[in-house]
């Protein structure tokens, strides 16, 4: 029996607002080749069965599972990644808040986390500590108990709001 | 002189923390090399058979795989204790758990070699199997291992601290009760991963999600019989490790042997389910516990049993075992004290160490036995605790030496926070309060392996750029060691602890220093840099003292600046006054190591238990419990943790609400259980819920308010006074929360997890007028030996035993 490998597809992704070209085995998920094919490691993966919200992404501003997203599918959309969180040398004030206040202990759920709060963010500048427990309920981690982690969000939300008063 | 700290004590950003949240920290899995191949493994659908034939060679033709590997690749057999080297990377002839490699394939790509596995022909002959402890005593045949204590008992222990049976029979009363607690696993969300490489002069490096990076390094090199000299392990910083990346596994081998074999890096990374067979997490354990106490609460005696459910391999079983018993003695006054212990094969994947390693379990009984005294006594039961407490600077009955002890304090604290007196006993039906408290090591006493050896090492480097480059072989787990490392290389050297750059977990380029386990590294790993630290500051005080016209003892460090204590206004900047000491000195740079003080037991078994110092803990649970449902909701916790002085408060506050998250995980809901298919099925074994969706773990729905104090009373053994926070916290958690569901409702569940089914048996009970109880109702016949006794030190011993046991079965070879 002779398999060849699979005929790659190729096309043009668009992460961080940076257009790639990419070529891929047509089966591999956002998280597969955001990671294999793009180099961008940042995004991390707990189950790869859309169980533990570690490989979160934002597809068009909205957290998805990138191990349950085909990467075929996102061609042409917007996709961020905790790459593109920081501009330039400085932290996005989610960022900052995490290492600041304990919000990242081993840092592996951070990246899902931090993605799935800037979502948050921006839809509720100013979340309860409900609305973020809600909003992250799909993230687990295993280290911080998530009480540093809602601490981080909400200081955010204070930094953000501030600037923007500026 | 109270010294003020720069940089110990004060809330910073932990030195990695950008590195973590712009995902940058390079994980196993984040490390891609050139022409890299990938490996996955064909794991045993049976739990205990034998191989009759493996029959590779469809998936050797396969076009993409590079390399098939079996048994017969791995002749060697490995186990991370010297005494248990009952491992091998690919099962030869004997599978003895579902989920044990059998044989691996090295692929160009994950789905080719995954692919492969089908192709991979294995044919087995099951046996019988042993799903617990209590069928493993019963079935001395067929042996799953044929070295152990006989049939299929692995360890038993048995020590006795003074006669117990006459404290008992002092005693006004005596308590006897029987606990369970399940298994449950680690759960890191990282799952384990493995990258290995020859290097150009063909030497072998291995970056893995290891706590142990020297361990693994010495087992590997033993494992593939070859020079340790020539390899390389680097420990990447784990996504979390909790204990269960502290074993050589069955993967670091595989690949490291392919890498050698082909040439290219080779990389695993394990599927979620895989990690849940690999486990090597808490051990299921049966507990009877006998204690006798004076009618105004003081404990006369206690005997502790445990019997252990190991799981199929030895790994660090043999000193879980000891673990099961010999912390019991730390937290309160106990004048005489016997434990047994007996650790029994399974066929079921190998238990380990999970925070808190072997203690959360006895501790968990203890906690609730002592909830059940102090109501039979009419004592608060914080009141209860609070006489009893051990004494600063003493020894226990069986030979630990406490340091400093804040647990009064703690218990103080949490008594005030929680509004304890208005809450216990009174708050309104179906809500309760429960109290429970715990100890934990800053550190195993001894390293696994026998040698004389420092169990930390650290090293400083400093050159006329002003950059300190500090090399340490502790692994970052997540628990934040690179911090601490930094944090107290600054506070000596007076200088920003951003300043410092840590080199750590990399046996190819720092020194050794046992791993992240045992809650030893801030203790250990401190004390070494301080050592290095205050060498490297001595030669640059000489330099700056000839410059300043002064002694050297005269020369200060602080922020950055080198001065004249008696006249700080002329300072130098810290990398003038480098530059002075390299002129004078030549390269710079010194060491530090560190040895945990000698322990007084002599007694053979001394070795597990001896700590430099313990860390305390009290808990506060309120639990409200819905009587329909048998649902447990926690809505606040409130906890003070004895941490001696906390170098980072923010890291120090982390672990201490990350234990309680997981805490009350094991308390309420994890569970790592079995069940057996049909007979049709193959009768085999099967893990119930290797997923992450069915091993419950608490979301952030689920997580109460947890309210943290730190009571800083500094232990002159550890470095600026700082003990562990890591584990310690953990363990009052589970007791506290049995005891807040009794103080709810009234029913007793001496079994964890505390799920609703176990709720509404207990609640069925009472309202039929039986004992509101559900837990274990016997303790089978454990052939315990006859006891080795050692006098505790206040009746005349001088920590040896006074008699030898006689010695039990037959040792047989340690594998046939
Ligand atoms: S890796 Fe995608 S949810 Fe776990
Ligand atoms: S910080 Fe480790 S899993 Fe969240």
């Amino acid at each position: 029996m002779k398999t060849a490998a699979p005929t790659n597809v190729h096309l043009v992704l668009r992460v961080n607002g940076e257009e790639q070209q990419v070529s891929f085995a047509p089966y591999k998920t956002l998280l597969e080749v955001l990671r294999e094919d793009m180099n961008l490691t940042g995004t991390k993966h707990g189950c790869e069965l859309g169980e533990c919200g570690a490989c979160a992404v934002l597809v068009e501003g909205v957290p998805v599972l990138s191990c349950l997203a085909l990467a075929l599918d996102c061609e042409g959309r917007a996709i961020e990644t905790v790459e593109g969180l920081a501009s330039g040398g400085k932290l996005h004030p989610l960022q900052a808040a995490f290492a600041d206040l304990g919000g990242a202990q081993c840092g592996y759920c951070t990246p899902g986390i931090l993605m799935t709060a800037k979502a948050l963010l921006e839809r509720e500048p100013n979340p309860s500590r409900e609305r973020i427990k809600e909003a992250i309920s799909g993230n687990l981690c295993r280290c911080t108990g998530y009480q540093q982690i809602y601490e981080s969000i909400e200081e955010a939300a204070r930094t953000i709001q501030q600037g923007s008063k500026r | 002189m109270t010294k003020r700290f720069d940089v110990i004590g004060k809330p910073r950003r932990r030195v990695d923390g950008r590195a973590k949240v712009t995902g940058l920290t390079r994980f196993a899995d984040d490390v891609m090399l050139p022409r890299m191949l990938h490996c996955k493994l064909l794991r045993s659908a049976h739990p205990h058979a034998t191989i009759e034939s493996i029959d590779v060679s469809r998936a050797q033709a396969r076009p993409g795989v590079h390399l098939v590997l079996t048994g017969k690749d791995f002749p060697v057999t490995f186990g991370i204790l010297p005494v248990t080297q009952d491992e091998y990377p690919l099962a030869p002839e004997r599978v003895r758990y579902v989920g044990e490699p059998v044989a691996a394939i090295i692929a160009r790509d994950e789905q080719t070699a995954f692919e492969a596995l089908d192709l991979i022909d294995v044919q087995y002959r099951p046996l019988k199997t042993i799903s617990d402890p209590k069928e493993a005593l019963a079935t001395p045949e067929p042996r799953i291992h044929s070295y152990g204590e006989q049939g299929n008992i692995h360890r038993l222990q048995a020590l006795e601290f003074g006669d117990v049976n006459e404290a008992l029979a002092r005693a006004d009363h005596v308590f006897e009760d029987l606990f369970f607690y399940e298994g449950n696993t680690h759960l890191p969300i990282e799952q384990h991963a493995s990258v290995a490489a020859v290097d150009g002069e063909g030497k072998l490096t291995l970056w893995s999600s290891t706590q142990v990076p020297h361990y693994i390094h010495r087992a590997l090199a033993n494992a593939l019989q070859i020079p340790p000299a020539h390899v390389r392990v680097i420990a990447c910083p784990n996504g979390g490790g909790f204990g269960g990346k502290c074993d050589l596994h069955n993967h670091e081998i595989v690949v490291s042997k392919a890498a050698i074999l082909l040439g290219r890096p080779v990389k695993i990374c394990l599927t979620r389910e895989e990690v849940f067979y690999m486990h090597r997490g808490r051990h299921p354990v049966l507990m009877r516990m006998r204690t006798g106490v004076t009618k105004d609460g003081k404990i006369t005696g206690m005997h502790t049993q445990t019997l252990l459910d190991g799981g199929a391999y030895g790994g660090y079983g043999a000193a879980s075992t000891f673990y099961t018993g010999v912390l019991q003695t730390v937290t309160y006054e106990i004048p005489r004290y016997k434990f047994d212990a007996c650790r029994t094969f399974t066929n079921k994947p190998p238990c380990g160490p999970k925070r808190g390693h072997g203690t959360p379990q006895p501790r968990f009984g203890q906690e609730v036995q002592l909830d059940r005294i102090a109501e039979k006594l009419e004592i608060d039961p914080a009141e209860l605790r609070l006489s009893i407490v051990a004494k600063p600077n003493t020894l226990t009955a069986n030979w630990l030496k406490i340091g400093t002890i804040g647990l009064a304090e703690c218990i103080r604290k949490v008594v005030a926070s929680s509004d304890w007196k208005n809450k216990f006993r009174k708050l309104p039906e179906g809500r309760g309060v429960g109290l429970a408290c715990g100890a934990y090591l800053c550190g195993a006493g001894l390293p696994i392996y026998w040698n004389k050896m420092p169990q930390s090492g650290v090293q400083l480097l400093i050159d006329r750029s002003g950059q300190v480059t500090v090399f340490c072989g502790a692994t970052e787990i997540g628990q934040g060691s690179d911090d601490v490392l930094a944090a107290i290389v600054a506070e000596v050297l007076g200088i920003d602890a951003y300043d410092v750059r840590c080199v750590t977990g990399d046996t190819g380029l720092t020194p050794v220093d046992l791993g992240s386990y045992s809650s030893r590294v801030t203790v250990m790993m401190g004390n070494a840099a301080i050592q290095a630290a205050e060498r490297l500051r001595e030669l640059i005080a000489r330099a700056a003292a000839e410059h300043m016209e002064t002694l050297p003892e005269n020369v200060g460090f602080a922020q950055g600046r080198v001065f004249r204590a008696d006249d700080p206004g002329k300072p130098m900047s810290f990398r003038e006054a480098i530059v002075l000491a390299e002129e004078k000195f030549g390269t710079l740079g010194s060491v530090g190591s560190y040895s945990p003080p000698r322990a007084p037991g002599r007694y053979k078994g001394a070795g597990v238990g001896p700590s430099p110092a313990y860390s305390y803990t009290a808990c506060v649970v309120e639990a409200e419990v819905d009587r329909n449902t048998g649902w447990i909701t926690v809505p606040k916790v409130w906890i003070a943790h004895d941490i001696g002085r906390a170098v980072n408060p923010v890291s120090a506050r982390g672990q201490v609400e990350g234990s309680v998250y997981m805490g009350l995980g094991e308390a309420l809901m994890e569970e790592q259980v079995f069940r057996r298919l049909p007979p049709k099925l193959s009768n085999a074994l099967v893990h119930k819920i290797p997923s992450l969706l069915e091993y419950k773990s608490l979301t952030s729905l689920d997580m109460p308010e947890v309210f943290t104090e730190l009571v800083e009373d500094p232990d002159p053994n550890c470095p600026f006074g700082a003990k562990e926070v890591g584990q310690g916290p953990l363990l009052p958690v589970m007791p506290a929360v049995a005891n807040a569901v009794y103080d709810a409702i009234g029913v007793r569940i001496d079994e964890l997890p505390i799920t609703p089914d176990k709720v509404l048996a207990a609640l069925e009970k009472k309202a039929k007028g039986e004992t509101p109880r559900v837990g274990p109702e016997s303790f089978p016949d454990v052939p315990y030996p006859e006891p080795m006794l050692v006098p505790p030190p206040w009746e005349g011993g001088d920590g040896n035993s006074v008699n030898t046991p006689r010695r039990r079965p037959v040792k047989k070879e340690a594998l046939a």
